[in-house]
């Protein structure tokens, strides 16, 4: 009838919308999962193989 | 390698993590596939274009190598339990432990094109556009990923509304149960 049925019977049967309540909370534990491991920084063996290419790169010449 | 490039790949490489642990669900061959994508975008890092954005780049090449080489060999959902836990270093404090773990397991569960679209759009902080460019597709298919990537996490973990998170739940459940 209205706008939201006519949505979710095009998306076939799906239950209803979810609240912005769950997909803020959704979304909360996403980001928290996340910017746990952003919060870990650069490990050692990424900045020492930037470095080490860096520096061969340099030697290198080409 | 010009410094102000050195300084943008170093830059990306938390966010960048993050990312292939997602993918991966195993924290060990997600730091391969960062080293992988590291080594392919360092050779060929003239073809970055300079101003353009470096961390939307170089996700694209972990993507891409993770669908080509990563997704063959993996054992994502089996994996995904435990070895995940081990690199969290703490868990979200206001969030309860079994909420967050079935969280994670939810998010494992997802189709890899769903979680991938979730993860860029909801914490990668990259828009409906950079998303649809690094998985090379329409930004209408990112947003249809996005969207059935909700509704499942909220089936799998069996969410019908706001009160059926957070710790609190058991409790209550007991509570309910065990009359007064």
């Amino acid at each position: 009838m209205d706008t939201a049925e006519a949505r979710s019977r095009k998306t076939s049967a799906k239950p209803a919308k979810l609240s912005r309540e769950v997909q803020a909370r959704l979304g909360q534990q996403l980001r928290s999962m996340y910017d746990d491991v952003v919060n870990q920084g650069v490990p050692d063996r990424f900045a020492e193989l930037i470095d080490r290419i860096n520096g061969d790169g340099n030697k290198g010449g080409q | 390698m010009d410094e102000s490039v050195r300084k943008a790949v170093l830059g990306a490489v938390p966010s960048l993590r993050a990312f292939a642990i997602s993918l991966c669900g195993n924290v060990d061959r997600a730091d391969d596939l960062v080293q992988e994508t590291l080594l392919r975008a360092l050779a060929n890092i003239d073809s970055f274009q300079p101003g353009t954005n470096m961390s939307a780049w170089l996700f694209t090449i972990l993507r891409n190598h993770f669908r080509s080489e990563y997704r063959k060999r993996r054992r994502e959902v089996e994996d995904s339990e435990g070895r995940y836990a081990e690199t969290l270093k703490s868990q979200p404090e206001q969030y309860g432990r079994v909420e967050f773990r079935e969280f994670r397991e939810a998010l494992a569960h997802l189709p890899s094109d769903q979680r991938e679209a979730l993860v860029l759009v909801g914490a990668s902080g990259f828009s409906y556009e950079e998303a649809a460019h690094i998985c090379g597709c329409a930004v209408g298919t990112i947003k249809s990923r996005v969207n059935r990537a909700r509704t499942r996490l909220a089936e799998l973990m069996a969410i019908e509304d706001a009160e059926d998170f957070g710790p609190d739940q058991q409790t209550r459940a007991v509570m309910a149960g065990g009359g007064e």
